[in-house]
């Protein structure tokens, strides 16, 4: 039975400690108070001894690893035991976990979580005093503070950004945004889902809570949607363009096929399918667009995986459509029912989920004319598609009553460029503008 | 005659007499004041006035530096305190120049006249007369330090710190001990151990003695041998007056739950103005009408004093927070 | 410039002062031949003679007191109290009398003298060798209070208090005695008492403290720093008069503030710095005022567990500024 070796506290203020040299190897005997290893510290460089004799079993911690004070570095079988030597592969990768769970306190996650609930809709005095001195509305704003509260740094930050004055647009309405790639499954085992995703800390809105308001308090969905947004709204420099559009043409097309459509493949026809397969075309001919942030670099996708936001009454989700390019009008219209089905009822799986390389987002589903998405990262775009509404427009000098349609596009900066980003958008209109009552699809 | 064995002249004997009714009508005049509402406190000299007079006229009053306590009336009108200095502070007033109408009366100070400023905490004085005297010594001074307390007060360690800190270091102070028989309520044999202040001086490397403190004669020899040993760099002396304090220990006191009537009568008769008075008629330096004119100067004295204390101004209440530090 | 330790600096400001003013002299318990028992006074006894740097008897009420008197006469007596400890017995002459005596005299008398005494744990010192008892004082308006933490500040302020015209209690940490080493320059400079001083500037939590614990915050601070923690330390320097408007900048630095002492917490001076940062600078607040103090047992044990469990540490500060970081 192999002894856990661990990281010994080097001095008064030591924490950790990081492994410069192992001077033995597994299966190297090694006699009481021998050096075993190097340990090189902010204040001290030593070597450690071993307290018993015996063999070295299992390197845990490789050299140059940073350890934390207390945790496993080796194990060492006691003179006489026996001994089953380990594999000399280093460890450190798989041996790791183990030493979290085994050993003592995982570092790092502390106590956020244990105050959290008393943060989270009260405000320090600083930081009313400066969201009036400044204009900020609060509302706007998500903290990094425990349990989400607004910390003075996030209103001077937020101040120096230039971000929540009072009656800028506010951070998109309900809709037109994204959701966690890989987690929250409603029927899945969220939590675990969850524990996997990096941020600690979850923004919280700052309100004032006053006699007679509910608080209700955070479902991991709203936990996860909520981290995402602001993941998504700090990493991601967005960028906002909008678009008319004349879908006249494909309005009258619609109300000619609708009937008929529902009847004969089981599905109703709505426009979404057109605007995905705009997107898709476009897409085809902008591959830029379908690109995804890679940290150090761009990664620019082969599949067309078109992400759709479906709303439910408490939550969002944007379930994929993969390989939308391979898709008709009728296979994207079964698709997108089946999604929405899907969520609705709370039966989304993981792989529903997954993949995504572009969102759409039919905001106008609910009237609006103009919507500012947050891009569903690490995606670079996300386009809505807003009401369709009548208005008098100009044609050949004069006056008509046409359908219009307003889409928008949310882009990550540090992907796209304003030109190819309005040269996409552009084309997807021109392709929706292309129907007439005629077409055929 | 005893004053001038002892070197006084004639004019300083009746002097002497003259310091020591001023003290007690002042007094007098004060608890008057006081039992008709016009101020609020009385600490008094009385039966004390022998050993503050006496001990006064032993100083030089040009050099010498006084730590008084605060039944010293007498003496600081020695070293140069009126009527009127009294009775500002009593009516605590602006004028008052021990402390600007700030402290009780009897809590004397005057840098005019090197007293030293004082509290109420007892014996306190005396340490920092043993500084005074220590700074004189470093300086090369010759002048000398008297200070004052109260037999009950005799008992707090300040007095035992200072008297040996003064016997170890031979400075030049004067411990006088007024023993009036009572620290308020409780007389002196529970309050001093083996009954005698004055052999206290012995345990601290100094003379000690016990004077009559009714006689101011014999408290001016007593002291006057203190400053000339100071002087001479033979180190601090312990003077012990015996007296009897003939009024309650305040205006706030009441004497009659803890002594009799009959004490205080009998010790009236040895009240030491009376006695004195004796002496200077004996003697042909006083007449009943030379005594009379004395009283009647003193008579107008004190009642201008109190006119003027009386329609003297109040501190501004921006008086309050000046010299917490130096400004 | 020159390298020295803090006692180094202590030593270094008296001598300077003594050479400069003849009025400063130096009395307290073996601060004589010896040179102190923490060698403070090395070498003055030397070059001043007995007489100005004096070795009393074992008797602080007397220091105290002999100092005070000397101070009214117009010395500049530096008394030293062995330990802070044994500051106790001499607390009514600091309290009643230095404290009071410009005020009590309506500005006539004054009492500029030093109380140096050695403060502070983790010297293995046990109850009566440790204690912080500046939380007695800094009540008690009349005394100024110091408190430095380097070699710098200590012959800065140690030299003002010297030439103060009132009385400063000098708070000397004693494990920075030997531990704390800095430059000290050889010109005759001064550092106003009632400034404090940015020791690191940082952007998330301020630290408010003095004397040892500036050095551990500093440490923290460094820790932290690893951490993305970015930490403002204010150092007070003078506990009195405090330097408000200092605090109330570094409040405003970050808006989360951490006020540090070894005293004990309850009474203590981090109470009196939190309540005028409530008062003063409350919009400026991004998270409660939060103290960090030796706990609310009567002082610090002998044993090494016991005492360490009471003594703040580097990590103690960190984990109380991590806290404030996160709120």
């Amino acid at each position: 039975m192999a002894t856990e070796i661990k990281m010994p506290q080097l001095g008064e203020s030591v924490t950790e400690g990081t492994i410069a040299k192992w001077l033995k190897k597994p299966g190297d005997p090694v006699a009481k108070y021998e050096a075993i290893c190097e340990v090189s510290t902010d204040k001290v460089n030593a070597e450690v001894p071993a307290t018993f004799e015996g063999t070295m079993v299992e390197i845990v911690a490789g050299e140059g690893e940073t350890v934390a004070v207390g945790e496993i570095i080796c194990k060492m079988a006691e003179e006489g035991a026996e001994v089953t030597a380990a594999p000399t592969t280093p460890v450190a990768e798989e041996a790791k976990p183990e030493a979290t769970n085994a050993s003592a306190p995982a570092p790092a996650k502390v106590d956020v979580s244990a105050k959290r609930g008393s943060g989270s809709g009260r405000f320090s005095p600083a930081v009313l005093r400066l969201s009036q001195e400044n204009d900020i509305d609060l509302t706007l704003l998500t903290g990094t503070g425990a349990g989400g509260r607004i910390t003075r740094k996030d209103i001077l930050t937020a101040i120096e950004q230039g971000i929540g004055k009072v009656g800028s647009a506010p951070t998109p309405q309900v809709i037109s945004v994204d959701e966690p790639v890989v987690a929250q499954v409603p029927t899945v085992d969220v939590d675990t889902a969850l524990s996997t995703t990096p941020p600690a800390s979850k923004p919280a809105m700052g309100v004032v809570t006053e006699e007679g308001d509910i608080e209700i308090p955070l479902t991991s969905v709203r936990k996860t949607i909520a981290s995402r947004m602001v993941q998504s709204k700090h990493e991601a420099p967005h960028a906002w363009t909008m678009m008319e559009v004349d879908v006249t043409g494909l309005v009258e097309l619609r109300n000619k096929m609708k009937h008929d459509f529902k009847v004969r493949e089981g599905v109703s026809l709505t426009f979404m399918p057109f605007f995905i397969k705009a997107v898709s075309d476009a897409l085809k001919e902008f591959p830029v667009i379908n690109s995804m942030w890679g940290g150090d670099k761009i990664i620019q996708k082969k599949r067309i995986n078109i992400s759709i936001a479906v709303a439910t009454d408490d939550a969002l989700y944007v379930p994929v459509i993969p390989d939308v390019d391979e898709l008709s009008i009728l296979g994207l219209a079964k698709k997108v029912n089946t999604l929405a089905q899907k969520t609705r009822a709370g039966k989304l799986d993981l792989s529903d989920l997954q993949g995504g390389t572009f969102t759409v987002n039919n905001t106008g589903s609910f009237g609006s004319v103009m919507s500012q998405p947050i891009i569903n990262q690490p995606q670079a775009a996300i386009l809505s598609f807003e009401a369709i509404v009548k208005r008098p427009v100009v044609m050949n000098n004069m006056f008509a009553v046409r359908d219009m349609m307003n889409i928008c596009m949310s882009l990550d900066h540090r992907v796209l460029d304003g030109l190819v980003a309005g040269r996409f958008l552009a084309r997807v209109k021109e392709l929706l503008e292309e129907y007439t009552v005629d077409s055929t699809f | 005659m005893k004053h001038r064995e002892l070197g006084l002249t004639d004019e300083q004997a009746i002097s002497m007499y003259r310091y020591m009714t001023l003290a007690r009508r002042t007094d007098e005049r004060t608890w008057l004041l006081n039992r008709a509402g016009k101020i609020p406190f009385v600490i008094s000299c009385q039966g004390h006035e022998a050993a503050q007079i006496g001990a006064g006229f032993a100083l030089d009053t040009e050099k010498d530096w006084l730590c008084p306590y605060y039944r010293d009336m007498g003496l600081v009108m020695v070293m140069g305190q009126t009527a009127q200095d009294y009775l500002l502070s009593s009516f605590a007033k602006a004028e008052d120049p021990n402390s600007g109408g700030r402290q009780m009366p009897g809590h004397f100070g005057d840098h005019r006249y090197r007293i030293l400023t004082g509290s109420s905490p007892v014996t306190t004085q005396m340490v920092h007369a043993t500084g005074i005297a220590y700074a004189g010594k470093l300086d090369k001074k010759d002048f000398v330090v008297l200070t004052t307390c109260g037999e009950g007060s005799a008992n707090q360690g300040d007095l035992h710190e200072a008297m040996n800190f003064a016997g170890v270091h031979k400075l030049p102070v004067i411990f006088m001990v007024q023993n009036n028989q009572y620290a308020i309520s409780v007389p002196l044999e529970k309050q001093v151990a083996g009954g005698s202040i004055a052999a206290r001086g012995a345990g601290y490397g100094m003379p000690g003695v016990s004077v009559d403190g009714n006689d101011p004669l014999e408290v001016y020899r007593a002291v006057k041998e203190a400053v000339e040993r100071g002087r001479r760099g033979e180190g601090p002396t312990l003077v012990e007056t015996i007296s009897y304090r003939l009024v309650p220990h305040s205006s706030d006191d009441d004497d009659r739950t803890y002594r009799s009537r009959e004490e205080v009568e009998e010790a009236k008769k040895k009240d030491s103005l009376f006695q004195y008075r004796q002496y200077l008629l004996d003697h042909g330096l006083l007449t009943e009408e030379s005594d009379a004119q004395i009283e009647a100067e003193i008579k107008k004295e004190v009642d201008a004093a109190t006119d003027y204390a009386e329609k003297a101004a109040y501190p501004d209440p921006s008086e309050t927070y000046k010299y917490v530090f130096a400004e | 410039m020159a390298i020295m330790s803090y006692i180094e600096a202590v030593t270094l400001a008296m001598r300077e002062e003594m050479q400069r003013d003849s009025q400063v002299f130096v009395l307290g318990e073996d601060v004589g031949v010896r040179g102190g028992v923490f060698r403070a006074t090395d070498g003055l006894y030397s070059e001043f003679g007995e007489d100005r740097v004096l070795d009393t008897p074992l008797t602080e009420s007397a220091i105290a007191g002999v100092a005070i008197g000397a101070a009214a006469y117009g010395k500049r007596p530096i008394a030293e109290m062995q330990f802070a400890d044994f500051i106790m017995p001499a607390i009514n002459q600091i309290i009643s009398e230095a404290a009071k005596i410009r005020y009590r005299s309506n500005n006539k008398w004054s009492c500029p003298m030093v109380v140096r005494a050695p403060y502070g744990g983790g010297i293995h010192g046990a109850l009566y060798h440790s204690q912080s008892v500046e939380k007695i004082f800094t009540g008690v308006p009349g005394l100024k209070i110091v408190t430095p933490s380097t070699p710098y500040d200590v012959k800065g302020l140690l030299k003002s208090a010297i030439r103060d015209d009132d009385p400063v209690l000098f708070f000397e940490h004693k494990r920075c005695y030997r531990l704390i080493k800095g430059e000290v320059p050889a010109d005759d400079y001064t550092i106003p008492i009632g400034k404090a001083d940015v020791k690191r500037e940082g952007t998330d939590v301020t630290v408010i403290t003095y004397g040892m614990m500036v050095h551990f915050a500093l440490q923290a601070a460094e820790q932290l720093e690893k951490d993305g923690i970015s930490v403002h330390v204010l150092d007070l320097r003078t506990l009195v008069p405090l330097d408000k408007e200092a605090v109330l900048e570094a409040v405003a630095k970050t808006g989360k503030v951490l006020v540090v002492h070894e005293d004990n917490l309850t009474g203590g001076f981090g109470g009196e710095v939190s309540a005028i940062i409530a008062e003063e600078a409350f919009f400026e607040l991004d998270a409660p005022v939060r103290r960090l103090a030796g706990p609310d047992v009567p002082a610090m044990p002998y044993s090494p567990t016991l005492e360490k469990e009471f003594i703040l540490n580097p990590d103690k500060i960190a984990k109380a500024i991590r806290e404030l970081a996160e709120f």
